[in-house]
């Protein structure tokens, strides 16, 4: 499949915003009363700003941004129909979040505990838009949807570790530990959906695409000379070094150096994590070998 | 409940493309607006096809068939690219099973086109909508054309009639006769689209005799009581 920013953006942007509000939360279920409310506003501005870019950058996907109110119409079968819904939610969630802390209003507890419940429906809605393509054997798996979380959570909580540095020191050490056993949870999970794409065998071949039953089938045309939507979407264009040089760069970025540096240098942490994990959901795009590839193999 | 769909006969295709510039003529003439065309005259032309007529090489040389592959979308009769979409612009007609994209509803997010796994979506780079075939709606129900051409454009410019157009629900149709007699298949059985459209395989004409139809009484060469070598007909180097 074709990266497209658009989406790379979205989907890194809102995991890190949705994480370090899940993060938040838990700072007040275990420490309410020691931690002054500008941590939390702050950290809900931080969060909104997050999701508001998420959003900008999904509007640039679309060919017509201008319809996409009528995204949410079809939310009994679609899942990107259920995120277009969660994710406003969870930002009304988390600016109700902010505003209830900054007026000391009150009820914040019950309202971070609704956000975050939120939060991880938004999880949910992201990882199945991709768990949901059955023709996408390496996305059409649960873990798909554990990797969004887990992720999501990691780059979450290394923020939170970054920001408390400004906000909150006195939690700064307590949030590193959080963020790197996240950040490990995540690289065991990651790591054991690359496992099982590496073992995966395509299900299609041009054998069943065409219907022709002999082992030996050259592509000689494919309709086009100077490429179609066909040859753009759904391939990446890049060479096999080149993406076995990206993913070394989401192991290292997302995963190995966070691990080494969130303890000392959480800031550094989360730059190189979220470098990393733009290129880990490269990757992810990369590595889906779509069936319609089959017939898409040479023009001579 | 009628599924309309198209039959296509690859012992007969000759890959002459006819079908896909009659396709791109009639569907760039309508109200849903023109087919995207980019650079038709530079080195590197693109644009959007409803329908596009693919070639493969089977066999190794010498053994080899090339066939012509046409592929259009199946109007599956469980589309995977209709539940995906996020706005109902995709949707299956109940009244006749046809696959179509309501180009006003569509936010061009090319969901649907990775739920397909046949790539027969394709996104118009200039309207920015998701395209493909809608088997001629436009046509087939025109009361103004008459009935014999009342058929998708394909179809009708298909020289040597490689295509059949009908009710592959209706058991007695052309098209269900086709496929029931002819050996009719459908691509990718294994991604449980339950594709409408259905290929007829290549055939060789082959005349299989056996040894016993030499050697029967008709054989205008036989000796009586001889043995079978003598019955045999003459190679052709002896006549």
């Amino acid at each position: 499949m074709h990266p497209a920013l658009s989406v790379l953006l979205l989907t890194t942007l809102i995991g890190a915003g949705q994480g370090l509000f899940i993060t938040m939360v838990v700072v007040e279920l275990l420490a309410a009363g020691s931690v002054r409310p500008g941590f939390f506003v702050g950290g809900t501005a931080i969060v909104l700003v997050l999701c508001g870019l998420g959003l900008i950058a999904s509007f640039f996907h679309l060919g017509h941004p201008e319809r996409a109110w009528r995204t949410a119409t079809m939310w009994r079968t679609s899942w990107l129909s259920r995120e277009v819904i969660a994710l406003p939610a969870f930002m009304g969630a988390a600016f109700a979040y902010g505003v209830a802390h900054w007026t000391g209003a009150g009820a914040t507890l019950a309202i971070g505990v609704l956000g975050s419940l939120l939060s991880l429906l938004l999880f949910v809605c992201t990882g199945m838009i991709y768990a949901a393509v059955k023709v996408l054997k390496e996305w059409a798996h649960p873990l798909t949807v554990v990797n969004f979380t887990t992720m999501g959570l990691a780059s979450g909580a290394c923020l939170a570790t970054a920001y408390a540095g400004f906000a909150a020191p006195e939690l700064v050490g307590a949030l590193a530990k959080a963020a790197f056993t996240l950040t490990a949870l995540a690289m065991v999970t990651r790591g054991a959906a690359l496992l099982r794409n590496a073992q995966l065998r395509p299900t299609s071949t041009l054998q069943s695409a065409l219907g022709i039953r002999h082992p030996k089938i050259v592509q000689k045309t494919q309709g086009s000379m100077g490429g179609s939507f066909n040859t753009r979407e759904f391939f990446h264009g890049k060479s096999a070094a080149f993406v076995r040089g990206i993913l070394t760069a989401a192991l290292f970025g997302a995963f190995v150096l966070p691990l080494v540096l969130v303890i000392t240098l959480p800031i550094l942490a989360f730059v190189v994590q979220y470098a990393g994990l733009l290129a880990e959901r490269w990757y992810f795009f990369a590595e889906a070998q779509h069936p319609q590839n089959l017939y898409y193999q040479g023009v001579s | 409940m009628t599924q309309l769909a198209l039959v296509i006969d690859l012992n007969v295709c000759v890959g002459c493309h006819a079908c896909v510039t009659n396709c791109k003529q009639w569907n760039t003439s309508g109200a849903a607006g023109a087919l995207a065309d980019a650079e038709p005259f530079g080195a590197a032309p693109t644009g959007t096809f409803f329908n596009r007529v693919q070639t493969f090489e089977v066999g190794e040389y010498p053994n080899t068939e090339t066939v012509h592959f046409p592929k259009s979308c199946l109007h599956c009769e469980d589309p995977p690219c209709v539940p995906v979409c996020p706005t109902g612009a995709s949707y299956k007609r109940k009244s006749d099973g046809i696959v179509l994209v309501d180009y006003d509803k569509c936010i061009g997010c090319k969901y649907c086109s990775w739920a397909c796994p046949y790539g027969v979506r394709e996104l118009d780079e200039k309207r920015q909508v998701m395209t493909k075939c809608t088997l001629c709606v436009d046509r087939i129900y025109d009361t103004n054309l008459p009935v014999d051409r009342r058929k998708p454009s394909c179809v009708l410019a298909c020289p040597p009639g490689a295509r059949l157009f009908g009710d592959v629900h209706d058991p007695d149709s052309e098209v269900s006769i086709a496929i029931r007699e002819r050996g009719g298949y459908a691509l990718m059985p294994e991604a449980g689209t339950k594709p409408s459209n259905h290929y007829l395989p290549r055939q060789k004409s082959t005349l299989n005799l056996r040894q016993d139809e030499l050697y029967r009484s008709d054989n205008p060469h036989r000796i009586d009581g001889a043995p079978f070598e003598q019955n045999l007909p003459p190679i052709v180097e002896e006549l």
